[in-house]
Parts: structure tokens; sequence; C-alpha cells
């Protein structure tokens, strides 16, 4: 059964401006899928967000949720959605327990009835229940905003960037509980900025100008990078980078965590041996190493999105 | 001494009843990139606020820059350069006005201003772009821009507080690109980032950890000492002993 | 309907939790009514005059000396011929003069009349003509209660201050003031609580969930009209009792009018809030496009007879021209409410007209 579905979408903020979105290929997103959306800022992630919750209309084509046209049926829509914008939109003024009750109510239904859905992640912040939301730090304002988001129990969850400076134990634990919620047969679509969550994606679109360039699960994507991909690292790091870019066997070079990843040119056949004895004896860098790396999904969006 | 431009002992900032940095001792070292890590809440904004002569110490001492952070804190805003996620440009200006502004802030003679304007323009591609106004650049270009003008007054120490936050991977690269670019002309990097990976290109990290500093050195020590494979697992490790939540 | 009243709850918390704000809200009627009700005044006090009489004789000096006693003016000398009051004045002796002609009592008892000429300063035109209307007013008293033969007189201009015998300024504020407040509360208010859900983003949230759209907006009207109804009970405690302004007319109609001019804000803050997005914008909306010539322009502090014409033209779309009008009619004329029916008719039409904009361009996406 399929959640979301968009067969052509197209919008523009203005005349002179390119589209911020302009999907032609129809995709679509399975019930109980969770669906990452990954791009450069200005690729129309928040756009398409703000399109599927029936914030802004398309200008051209449209797109149904649960079956519900977001241009005809939105009134109906956005009963059976929840979306959390890039900001978490809470009421700075009023205290956890207050925003948590007022988003409740306005959904008519109550903490109580849907409790089971956010009791893991609400339960953290039980002890802050009269603390003013404007006072918490980020991490909790996020958690806060997840369970504002889910207290209606919707259907499908629209995240937009919700871990954006949200520190890595806490990012870790937001992903336990989407899992969580994928197992009730919830949809989410979420973006993000980091490609360890896209990975943890049932399938992920890489978006750029308002266009998806790959639709797949990150193994296929994963799967199908087809370039010699090597992990390098010597003594000096940075010096190594601006080595490697003059090297004719190298087409691409960039940081990845403790090493640099190299992409090979097409023609080139280079051993990792090969490369390493160069670094050595022509650059003289000491303590390199060099392996074949698989490509991550980073690799992946490093080399598509360009 | 002469090769830290940071050091700092038994620093502490109590907010009433509640210790938010707790007895911190470090140095960052001439030239290196330190990377100053931590859950959200465990002290990294309130230490740095005192860093950066915003605020004061409860207790210990400390000297950024080769000044004391109890008596010379305007010195130390002189001599130190700071970027975070919402970088402050003036968006209906251009790009050669905020530059000027910048400078001009910094107390830096017109001239001083120009040639270094100039010189880090074209470094980083810049010239082309200098009448535009900012807001009409790209978001990349514009974090480069908010870059540029905190390194204008050639800091001895640039503060970077979560300059990749919500940025896709090319442009964070880039960015760090930058980063490597001016610590190779002398200056320290004191940056601080929930990206794991960017743990990874630093020359040491701290990792904080309920107001105290639970583990100091190089990416590759404090994977050995905590027998991790990556600098997140050894975040993992460090941030499930954490008491305080938030 | 349960969602809707979340919503009023939560405003409702929002300011109570901003009590800087409620306090201003409750505290500026009170000053304004303070401010203008006994420090600012456009009433004349202790003005000096001098007085030029060639032919003087009992009856002008027992005038002079009723001019002198009343609290308006401080008779400051004799002066010989209209030059040496042209020079006092400049010199800023004197601020008005009285010039009596030559042979003065004689010709008030011929048949063309008497001359008397009023002079005065008019640097300051609106003190000017007030000196000149109090003066008059004095001399024609005085020659009414004295002078016989005044009575028969033709020619004499009957002129007389209605309904404010002392012409006790507080009069004309009581209503203006109300104009004005009423319409900060309303109008600013609700439309800065509405844009700056927009700012912060919360906007998206609501606008996603099943509330009808425009009933967020009316949520947000609830509170704000509840504390206006509370500025308008403050306001007229004031007024009567501390001010003494008796109320001439009927408390009733006066109270509907005001709630009529309440809503008609409340649409006004609507409708200015969904056409801009950030707060500032709001606030200046607001403030240059309504309460600026609500001030200027509405009747408050100058009569609207005196503009030029194409500001009485403007003025008759300020709604707080109406309002007080109907108000000054009422509380201290006191008519019958049919005679303010014009008033009530275009405030009923201007809330018809901006509620329709206000609710035709109000967005439920964010577009």
């Amino acid at each position: 059964m399929d959640s979301i579905v968009v067969r052509r979408l197209k919008k523009s903020y203005g005349r002179t401006l390119p589209p911020a979105v302009d999907l032609q290929e129809p995709f679509s997103v399975r019930q109980g899928e969770l669906f990452g959306i990954i791009g450069p800022d200005g690729a129309g992630k928040t756009t398409l967000f703000r399109l599927l919750t029936t914030l802004v209309s398309p200008d051209e084509g449209t797109a149904t949720v649960e079956g519900l046209d977001i241009v005809r049926d939105y009134r109906q829509l956005r009963t059976i959605t929840g979306y959390m914008p890039g900001r978490f939109s809470l009421y700075p003024d009023l205290s956890v327990k207050e925003n948590l009750t007022f988003f409740a109510s306005v959904f008519g239904t109550d903490i109580k009835t849907n409790y089971h859905l956010i009791g893991d992640i609400y339960c953290r912040l039980e002890p802050f229940e009269d603390r003013k939301a404007g006072n918490l730090s980020g991490g909790m304002k996020q958690k806060l905003a997840l369970c504002c988001t889910l207290i209606h129990s919707p259907r499908v969850l629209f995240l937009d960037e919700p871990t954006t400076g949200v520190d890595p134990s806490s990012r870790r634990e937001f992903w336990e509980t989407l899992a969580r919620l994928k197992d009730t047969g919830m949809t989410i679509v979420v973006s993000t900025a980091y490609m360890d969550e896209a990975d943890r994606c049932d399938r992920v679109a890489m978006m750029k100008s308002g266009r998806f360039l790959v639709t797949d699960s990150p193994a296929a994507i994963r799967g199908d990078f087809g370039r010699q991909l090597l992990a390098v690292r010597s003594d000096e790091m940075f010096r190594l980078l601006q080595d490697l870019r003059k090297m004719p066997q190298v087409d691409r070079c960039y940081t990845f965590g403790d090493t640099h990843h190299v992409v090979l040119n097409d023609g080139c056949k280079s051993a990792p041996e090969g490369i390493g004895r160069i670094l050595e004896e022509e650059y003289g860098h000491k303590g390199v190493s060099v392996r074949v790396q698989p490509a991550t999904l980073e690799d992946c969006y490093m080399n598509v999105g360009g | 001494m002469e090769d830290n431009v940071i050091q700092v002992e038994h620093l502490t900032k109590k907010f009433g009843s509640f210790t938010a940095v707790d007895d911190i001792t470090f140095e960052v070292r001439k030239g290196e990139i330190f990377g100053f890590l931590g859950a959200n809440g465990a002290g990294k904004t309130t230490a740095m606020k005192m860093l950066t002569g915003l605020s004061f110490p409860t207790s210990g001492k400390g000297m950024v820059a080769g000044y004391d952070i109890w008596t010379q804190s305007e010195l130390i805003k002189k001599n130190i350069g700071y970027m975070s996620q919402k970088f402050a440009l003036y968006s209906d200006l251009t790009v050669r006005d905020n530059i000027g502004i910048f400078g001009g802030i910094y107390g830096m003679k017109r001239a001083d201003v120009r040639r270094r304007a100039t010189e880090l323009m074209e470094r980083l591609g810049f010239m082309s772009e200098k009448d535009v106004r900012v807001k009409e650049l790209p978001q990349g270009w514009k974090q480069k821009l908010a870059f540029l003008v905190a390194v204008i007054h050639n800091p001895r120490i640039l503060f970077l507080d979560e300059p990749t936050g919500g940025v896709d991977p090319a442009a964070r690269r880039q960015f760090w690109e930058l980063i490597y670019d001016v610590v190779d002309s002398g200056i320290t990097a004191f940056v601080t980032t929930h990206y794991m990976d960017e743990a990874e290109y630093c020359s040491r990290i701290s990792m904080m950890v309920d107001g105290r500093i639970e583990a100091l050195g190089s990416p590759a020590e404090l994977k050995s000492e905590f027998g991790a494979g990556s600098i997140a697992d050894v975040f993992d490790i460090l941030a499930r002993g954490a008491k305080r939540s938030e | 309907m349960k969602g809707f009243f979340a919503f009023v709850r939560k405003e409702f918390l929002h300011i109570f939790r901003d009590r800087r704000t409620l306090l201003v809200l409750i505290g500026l009627p009170t000053m304004l009514i303070v401010l203008f009700g006994f420090a600012i005044s456009t009433e004349i006090r202790n003005v000096n005059i001098g007085v030029c009489a060639p032919d003087k004789d009992v009856s002008i000096a027992r005038l002079v000396d009723k001019i002198d006693r009343s609290e308006y003016f401080t008779f400051k000398g004799w002066y010989g011929s209209a030059m040496d009051v042209d020079r006092a004045m400049k010199k800023g002796e004197i601020d008005a003069a009285l010039v009596f002609s030559e042979d003065f009592s004689s010709s008030l008892m011929s048949a063309e009349g008497a001359e008397i000429s009023v002079v005065t300063d008019a640097v300051n035109p609106n003190n000017a003509s007030m000196e000149v209307m109090y003066l008059t007013n004095i001399v024609y008293g005085y020659f009414f209660s004295d002078t016989d033969s005044m009575r028969q007189s033709p020619l004499v201009p009957n002129l007389r201050m209605l309904y404010n015998p002392q012409l006790r300024s507080s009069y004309n504020f009581v209503p203006g003031i109300m104009g004005l407040i009423l319409l900060l509360v309303c109008a600013l208010m609700t439309s800065v609580s509405i844009v700056r859900e927009k700012e912060t983003g919360t906007m998206e949230v609501l606008l996603v969930s099943p509330v009808k759209p425009i009933g967020i907006v009316f949520a947000k009207m609830i509170p704000y009209f509840v504390i206006s109804c509370m500025v308008l009970v403050i306001t007229l405690l004031l007024t009567i009792f501390v001010l003494k302004v008796p109320v001439e007319g009927s408390f009733f109609w006066m109270i509907l009018v005001s709630l009529l001019y309440i809503i008609l804000s409340l649409g006004i803050g609507l409708l200015v809030s969904s056409l801009v997005k950030t707060q500032i914008i709001a606030t200046l909306i607001i403030g240059m496009v309504f309460l600026v010539p609500v001030m200027m322009m509405s009747g408050m502090l100058y009569p609207i007879e005196s503009m030029p014409y194409v500001f009485q033209l403007i003025a008759q779309v300020i709604p707080a021209k109406w309002y007080i009008e109907a108000i000054r009619k009422i509380m201290i004329e006191g008519v019958p409410f049919v005679f303010v029916l014009k008033e009530v008719g275009v405030l009923l039409g201007m809330t018809v007209v901006i509620f329709t904009a206000a609710v035709l361009k109000f967005n439920d996406r964010i577009e």
C-alpha cells in the first residue's frame, strides 16, 4: 500500500526564481516506510515538506497522502499528518506540560490517550514538566517538539531536519524512537544532513535543485557507486589532501574522518600500493596507508550531489 | 608556555547551585585544530563564553591569546575571531561592505582592511562576487563569507561554534578545507561540532561530560584509550556515563 | 470546539505570562486619563492682557476689573495707543489686548453700536483663538448683564459655549482617549500576537492541525476582547469619578457603541496580521496607518472643522472619528440614541467591510 503518491509536483516562489520543487518523475512512499531526503541547503526539501503537509499549494501537479489529495482534501489530511518543522515550533513562554496539553487539545485528544506513543521520550521530560520550553536545551526541545507532533497519533509523520544541532547520543536515541514508531505502521518522511542517519532509512532520495537525483535503498545506492574508491592516510593529512589532488590518477579527493577518500579516474587501474608508493617517493609522505574502501552513502552523496 | 594559545586551569562556572563548568584544565597549542566536543548541555557554550571574554568564571584562571580572562577580556576579544552557525552578516549590504564593517569593528585601518580583504577574497575565490549583496549569495557562499569576516583581523585564535550545523556533507568538507587553510597560515582553530567525522579532522579533541573534561587527546589516542573504532563510539561510551540529561 | 477552547486558554496563558505587557495595557488608560485630564491642557490660564481705551470710563474699568478677576487673564496695564499695544506684545509683556474705539461709551448707545478690537499674539494659533473666544465671551457676558441697551441692539452676535460651559478640555479628551486605547489594545495586540506565531514558526504547526485556521485567529481575539472590556470599564470609572465628567446620555448605548468599536478594532488587527509577516511591520502599520491618524485627525486633539479640506475627507474614513463623535454626543451632549444612528451605522458598515476583507485575505496556507 502506498501512503504518499506523487506524480508530478512543481512549486516556484517567484517568477524570476528557479522552482523550489520541480519533481518530474513520479515517486511514492509505502505505508510504514522510513523515507529519507538528503540534499544541500536550498535543494527544496522544506518546500517539499510544506507541499505534502498542505502548507503551500503546488503550481503544477499534485500528490496524495493516505489517498487524500494535498490540494482538494487538505482539511482531512491535516488531521492525520504530523509535521515537525526545522525550527522546533514550541511556545517558549509555556511550560513543557502546557505545550504538550495545548497541542493535544488542538488535535482534539489528550495526553493520556496516546501516551504509549510518546511515553519513552516523554518520561525523560517529565522531571522538567513545569520548566518553560524556552529554557530547555536543544536536545530537550527536540524531544518535546516530537512529543507534540506525535500526540495525536498521526498516520504519516513529516520531520524536517529534526536532528540539527543535537548531539550524537540524542540523535541515536531519536532514531531508535523513529524505528519504534515505524514498527507501529507509521509512515515517516525525514530530511537530514547526517549521512549515517540516512543510512538507517528504508529508502533515500537525494535531492538537488528541486529534483530527486537518486531514489533507492541505501544498500542499492552504495552498490551503484561503480568507481574505484581508496582510503588514504599519512602523517601530514592536509598536505596529503593537496598532493592527492595533483595526481593525474585522482578524480576527486575529500576528507573522510581520519582518512581521505580518493575516487580514481575511470581509466586508472592503479592498485592501492601504486598510489602509496608515489606518495612516499614523489611527495615524501611518511606513515602512508592506502586501502580499498567500499563506498558509503556519504561517498555516493559526494559524487552524485556534486 | 609560549606555544599554548589557550591555557586554562581549574576553570569553574556556577549558576546558583548548578555547576555548569566543573574545574576544567586544558591547553590549546599554537597552530592546532582543537575540537571541543560534548553533549547538549554538557557546558560547552558556557566554557566558550568564558574563553571568548563574554563572561567571567566563578573560579580558576586562564590565559587566551596571551591575555588574562579575568583582567584583559577586551584584549582577548580583539585577538580572537568568532563564528557560529547563525552567521552574523548584514544581508542587504554587499560582500565588500560587510568585510569593511567587520574590519572597522576590529579597529583595522582602511588600507589594511582593503589589503587583507583582497588577499582573503582571492584565496577564497570571492573576487567576482565582491559587489553582490549578501542576501543574493547562495547559502554555501554566505558561510564562506562569514568565515572570511571572522578571520579578517588575522586573529590568533578562531572560535567556531557548530559552524556546520545542518549543512550537507559536500558543503561541510569545503568548509573544513577553509579551516585547514587558515590553520596553515598560523591561526589556531577552536571548534565545536556534533559531527563525529569532523572530530577526526582535529589535531586534538576534548570531550566534555557534565561540565568536566572526561577525555583529551588526539583522535588516535582517544580511540586506543577507549578501545573504540571511531570517535563516535568514544562519545557514546562517555555519554552513557552522563548524569545530567540536559 | 474543544480545540478552540484550548486556544483561548493558551492565549490567556501567553498574556498572563507576559506581566509587563499586561500592566502596560491596564496602566496606559489610567496614565493617559491623568495626563490629558490634568497635565496636558488646551485651556488657557494667566494670559497677560493689556487694554487701550482712549475714552476710559466706569463701565470699561469695571469690565477690565472683571477680566482681571477671571482665572484666565491677568491685567497688565493701560496703553495709550494701538502702537503701544503692539510694542508691548512684541516685548512679550502681554499676550492679548482689548482695544476700545474712541468715544466707545457714547457710541454704545448709538444705533451703529460700539467697536472693540480683540488683539492676540497668534504665534500659537490654538491659544490665540481660545483667547479670542474667552475674551469675547467675557465682554459679551459683561454687557449682557450690565447694559440693558445692549440687549436691544439687533447687531449683537449671540455667542455661547454649549455643553462645556467652563470649556474644560477633559470633556473633549475622554472620548478621544477611549478611541485610542481600545484601538491600541485590540488592533495592535491582536495583530502582533498572530504575527508572532508566524515568526516563531508555530503557525506552521497550527495550520497543519485540524483546527480551522480562522478559529485560531478568533481564539486570539477573545482574550483581547476581554481586556478591552476591562480597559473600557477602567476608563469610564476614571472619567466619572476622577475627572468628574458627568455622563449625560444613556450608559447602555455608550457601552454598546464601545463594544462595536472594540469588535471593529479587532477586525483591523486581524486584517493587518493577515497581510504582514513580521511583528515590526505589524506594529508600524498599526502605528502609522491607524494610531497617528486617530490622534491627529479624529478630532481628538484638533477640531476636524478647522482642518484642511483634504484632511477632513480623510478623517471620514477613520473609524475612531465616528466612534469619538458618537461617544461625545452620548456622553457629553446627552442626546438620545437616534441622533448617533449615523455614526453607529458608519461603524457597523466599517466592521462588516473590514471583517469581510480580513476573512477573505486570511490564508490557511503559509504562502
